[in-house]
């Protein structure tokens, strides 16, 4: 059926279970879009215009990652906005959000203007902006927060680096208050973890790696607790892995306080074997942690305890990684690899298809203020196509990223993304090909 | 009308000293701004007042540096006829490693009577009045208080809006104080002073420079000045005390003029025909944009440094008058003064 010619651009998806976090809404139907944005949505709803048949797959929102190092500006080699985009295109990411750690550093409303226009310019899909929290990321000079809130920022990050001085930590979340700023600290004391590359514990002393403990987090994630307390600010623990982490989180959030927490893929799917013979693939910061920990931090997504689920995607030459496992940078790719990691957790029955999703969608859409994230009339019709059956073996030839390092490489998965419509526009597709 | 110099009015002033506008009731403060009143005529000022302190000797003792108030106090002073003379502390002894109280102990040996002090640190003042036995003004301690700045506020204040019939009060008036209010002795001294005498005071800044208890100042506290400024008779602007911040509180002097500088934009959020303050000095494009600085349909900034000489020429003259009677009380107890 192909009606072009009567509704230019309208178009329907058919025949799809549709998977809906926001609504919770879980059922066959079919959703209409037209100029961008989804006209309806249901099961009783009439397809018009153009249609995609999606019998077999899950029609769900675009995913939204809220953690992604670009190359752009300053490192192309690394990664452009543009090789960001198409990853993330064919990962079923519809929007991400650009970290400010990029040579200059984004802590100028300036640049956040440069990186948005250069993203709508350049990339497939949405690209926001995290401004930097502290000038240069000097961790003691405060940004133009609310200028650069007023110019699209929509978070607020120190980068890799956590905010070390409680003083300027709590000046942070006090004065971002008042703009409604979302503040994101990585859960991590660096008086325990500086120097360190991998997880304390009795494979890291085998191997002779100077190592972190789980408590550095939980340390940290304690100070930002109180402090948010304090001030009111909306904070964002950034990239929490250990069990110690997620428990003071926990009673935190029995608590009326504005604390949301993220965790990135690799430490959903990954434990500190996948370090095996010093893969530095697998060298990752927070460092990968042991089994109970992962276990935890999956339990926290099915439990709604963790709001967040990101990439984390960090991409780096080889010339990085072809080094000794102490002196290789940490950080792997994950914009298209995101989605199916998850999916496989999902297929071997340990992470909750809805709750995975969520915490890839809706969490982050109300975290970052978007109307995004959801399938419901009027909302932008950013919407994948998934196959949550299809195996496929992950090989870092197959990445879109301009960088490879991987640590799902040779890995066997289970689920894919295979349409990825942004704004109403296709931006990656196999189904037609 | 009486002479000044024979001014004890209907509730005598018998503080002896001026370290803190909540050491005083509001009949002080009344007594003061009365006294205050009567200096801005400048025939009075620069006249008939001459022997009001004669024989006196006021130092200036500035462990900080400073023009404005430093000048004003020794102009009030010279006005009244006393011998003053002016310490720059910042670069003298104290620079050797001398103690306050050293510091104290030397200056009571000069024996003067009046003893106008600047210092970094709250409360240094009042420790200095201890150890002395002359009259101590507080010309500003930290960011603890500055009460002669508050009173010679209160005194533009009452000049600027006072009709016939309401006898100079400024009870009901709606003042927002904005900016740096952490750093700042003047908000301090003048929310304890606007409050006793009836006003409606609030604190507009960004969360970083409002201490976190003063919500319990009897103050209204908000961090929007749009949102603050509604219906404000006066807006009184504090500097940004870049000199003060050991950390970093706003982003850059770009930011902070754009949320929290006053201009022309902002001051529309107030009542019309609202007044604009600065105890200076001012970071013009800071928190003040020139072209309302300058406005004398708006701005009171000029009044307020004419008014300063008037006030604490009252303050001189209190404090002269309460030591005076001290001295004489002593006397005929057969004390030693």
């Amino acid at each position: 059926m192909n009606n072009t010619q009567n509704f230019p651009d309208v178009h329907s998806i058919i025949n799809a279970r549709i998977i809906d976090p926001a609504s919770d809404y879980d059922g066959d139907g079919v959703i209409t879009f037209e100029n961008g944005v989804i006209t309806d949505i249901g099961p009783d709803v009439l397809p018009r215009g153009e249609t995609i048949d999606a019998r077999g797959l899950i029609a769900a929102p675009g995913l939204i990652d809220m953690r992604v190092q670009t190359g752009e500006p300053g490192r192309e080699s690394k990664e452009t906005l543009a090789t960001a985009g198409r990853a993330a295109a064919a990962g079923g990411v519809t929007s991400f959000v650009v970290m400010p750690d990029t040579r200059p550093i984004i802590d100028d409303m300036a640049l956040v203007d440069y990186i948005m226009r250069r993203g709508e310019q350049d990339a497939l899909v949405n690209v926001l902006v995290a401004g930097a929290l502290t000038k240069d990321l000097d961790g003691k000079t405060l940004t133009e927060i609310g200028l650069m809130s007023e110019a699209g920022a929509v978070l607020f990050s120190n980068g890799p680096e956590p905010i070390t001085d409680a003083q300027i930590m709590r000046r942070l979340l006090s004065y971002s208050a008042t703009f409604n700023a979302l503040i994101a600290n990585r859960a991590t004391e660096p008086s325990l973890s500086d120097g360190t590359c991998a997880h304390e514990s009795d494979l890291s002393s085998r191997l002779g790696l100077m190592a972190a403990p789980a408590i550095s987090e939980r340390l940290m994630v304690e100070r930002d607790v109180a402090l948010a307390e304090l001030t009111g600010g909306r904070l964002l623990i950034d990239l929490i892995s250990s069990r110690e982490a997620l428990d003071v989180i926990k009673r935190a959030k029995t608590r009326d306080l504005d604390i949301a927490v993220s965790v990135s893929i690799n430490h959903l799917c990954l434990n500190e074997l996948d370090i095996g013979d010093y893969r530095t693939f697998a060298k990752l910061d927070p460092p990968l942690r042991d089994e109970a920990d992962r276990l935890a931090l999956i339990d926290g997504i099915n439990a709604g305890v963790i709001d967040v689920i990101v990439s984390d995607h960090d991409p780096r030459p080889a010339g990085e990684k072809r080094l000794p496992y102490a002196e290789a940078s940490a950080g792997a790719v994950g914009l298209d690899i995101l989605l199916s990691a998850g999916l496989s957790q999902v297929a071997d029955g340990k992470l909750d298809l809805t709750a995975f999703l969520a915490a890839l969608t809706i969490n982050p859409a109300t975290l970052l203020g978007l109307s995004s994230g959801r399938l419901a009339k009027g909302a932008p019709a950013d919407i994948i196509l998934i196959d949550p059956h299809k195996p496929w073996v992950c090989s870092e030839t197959q990445l879109l990223s301009k960088s490879k390092n991987t640590p799902f490489d040779g890995r066997r998965m289970t689920g894919r993304c295979v349409q990825t419509i942004v704004g109403g526009i296709t931006v990656f597709d196999t189904l037609t090909r | 009308m009486a002479a000044p110099e024979d001014h004890v009015g209907e509730y005598p002033f018998d503080r002896q000293h001026c370290l803190s506008i909540s050491d005083f009731h509001r009949m002080d403060v009344e007594a003061l701004l009365a006294l205050g009143e009567r200096y801005l005529d400048l025939d009075i000022q620069k006249n008939q007042a001459r022997h009001v302190l004669a024989g006196k000797t006021l130092i200036n003792v500035f462990f900080e540096n400073s023009t404005r108030t430093e000048k004003s106090f020794e102009l009030a002073a010279r006005r009244l006829g006393a011998d003053v003379i002016s310490m720059q502390m910042a670069t003298s002894s104290v620079k050797k490693g001398e103690t306050l109280l050293d510091t104290a102990t030397t200056l009571n040996a000069m024996n003067p009577d009046l003893l106008v002090v600047r210092h970094n640190a709250s409360g240094a003042p009042a420790l200095l009045a201890q150890k002395v036995s002359c009259a101590v003004i507080n010309a500003g301690d930290g960011i603890h208080e500055h009460p002669t700045q508050a009173l010679l506020d209160a005194l533009t204040l009452r000049q600027a809006f006072a009709t016939e019939t309401d006898g100079g009060q400024i009870d009901g008036l709606r003042i927002a104080i904005c900016g740096d209010v952490l750093h700042s002795r003047v908000a301090r001294s003048n929310v304890e002073l606007l409050n006793m005498l009836g006003c409606e005071v609030r604190l507009i800044g960004p969360p970083t420079l409002i201490p976190s208890d003063a919500d319990r100042w009897g103050v209204d506290v908000f961090h929007d000045m749009k949102a603050g400024l509604e219906g404000c008779d006066v807006v009184m602007m504090l500097r940004l005390q870049l000199e003060r911040m050991s950390g970093a509180f706003v982003p850059s002097k770009r930011e902070y003029f754009h949320f929290y500088g006053l201009d022309r934009r902002k001051l529309g959020y107030a009542k019309p025909g609202a007044l604009v303050m600065h105890p200076g000095p001012m970071n013009r494009g800071v928190e003040i944009a020139s072209d309302i600085a300058d406005d004398p349909d708006v701005s009171l900034i000029t009044q307020q440094v004419e008014t300063g000489v008037a006030m604490r020429m009252g303050i001189l003259q209190a404090l002269s008058e309460s030591q005076d009677r001290r001295r004489r009380r002593a006397q005929m107890d057969g004390g030693v003064s």
